[in-house]
């Protein structure tokens, strides 16, 4: 009897530190669960990219990219998106502090800046197929509208997500739950910006070049 | 891992955030960034417009900065360390990396073979030239 009851006593010490201290905070196990997602979507982008790269030269007598880009609406997508990827980390530390004037002031900026973004990408679009370069004109065409038009698309739910989420912290206040959404929106939109950093140098840059 | 058993999350600035408040040097973690950032996104459109690189390297160059911006954003955006409270967050992303070249380099690879041995006249059948 007094054996079992050391062996008891002791059994604890010899487990690992991770198992004792049980499974991790629920924070850690969602943003986690969420980056591995964003990994299976960066994958996806990988195989548009994959298509993109094939076809680029299978413009079928049409315009070509070098012909279709203009770098100077480029250079200020890029730095809509790069600012509002800044704006949308100093909302995640305003959520840290729970400030919620500083939260709404950021959260304004960064879908200011995502929604700027968004314009400038449907205007040249619509410039795009306006000038006869729609996306059944040919191969490079279809391949480029669905990359650039897929990463638009994230950025279109990013922003409703976005404002989802303010509504959320209006109505619910800082709570563990709306918390742990913000911290995935913001891994979502630092990630789309890493996307796009890939596109413009891939798709525009590396396209105007002679 | 001494004090901390759990990994850290993915896109939390350091130290868990309940035990001390946002303080200035965070903002000044994704300051850095931003400027790392323009710098480097200034770089690639100079290096695209100017003449003073040899050409055929510059799709080498611009390749090289975008990894660079890729890495900057993925430590002082997404607060990726090399930590051991990061090693889960760290092999993920190395496993999507993995995943990622592994579907682009075989899909060039796999096209351009086809397209230099397998089609009879080049001119003819090559797959990037058909609409």
């Amino acid at each position: 009897m007094n054996v079992a009851v050391t062996l008891d006593e002791i059994r604890p010490d010899a487990l690992p530190i991770a198992s004792e201290a049980g499974p991790p905070p629920k924070r850690i196990v969602v943003a986690y669960g969420f980056w591995i997602f964003l990994l299976s979507d960066i994958v996806m982008f990988s195989a548009l990219f994959a298509a993109y790269a094939v076809l680029v030269r299978a413009t079928a007598g049409g315009p070509t990219g070098a012909q279709l880009f203009n770098q100077g609406s480029v250079a200020i997508q890029t730095a809509f998106l790069l600012a509002s990827s800044y704006a949308c980390g100093l909302m995640s530390l305003a959520v840290g502090a729970q400030r919620r004037d500083r939260t709404y002031a950021f959260a304004l900026v960064t879908f200011a800046l995502g929604a700027a973004f968004l314009v400038l990408e449907l205007r040249e679009f619509a410039g795009m197929i306006a000038s006869g370069a729609a996306p059944q004109r040919s191969a490079f065409l279809s391949a480029f509208f669905t990359l650039v038009g897929c990463h638009g698309l994230h950025v279109t739910a990013g922003l409703i997500w976005l404002s989802v989420m303010m509504v959320q912290v209006a109505v619910k206040g800082f709570r563990a739950t709306v918390q742990r959404r913000l911290l995935c929106f913001a891994l979502f939109w630092h990630t789309l910006d890493i996307i796009w950093v890939w596109l413009f140098t891939f798709v525009y840059l590396m396209g105007v070049l002679p | 891992m001494t004090d901390m058993p759990y990994d850290r999350a993915p896109g939390d600035a350091s130290p868990p955030p309940e035990t001390r408040s946002a303080t200035r040097s965070d903002a000044a973690i994704y300051t850095v960034g931003l400027a790392v950032a323009v710098i480097l996104t200034g770089t690639s459109f100079w290096v695209t417009n100017t003449s003073l690189i040899w050409g055929p390297g510059v799709p080498l160059g611009l390749a090289v900065l975008a990894i660079a911006q890729m890495g900057i954003h993925l430590v002082f955006f997404l607060h990726i360390t090399t930590g051991p409270d990061n090693t889960n967050n760290v092999l993920a992303l190395a496993f999507g990396v993995l995943i990622v070249f592994l579907v682009v380099a075989g899909s060039l690879w796999i096209m351009t073979d086809l397209n230099n041995m397998l089609m009879p006249g080049r001119e003819l059948m090559d797959l990037r030239m058909q609409r």
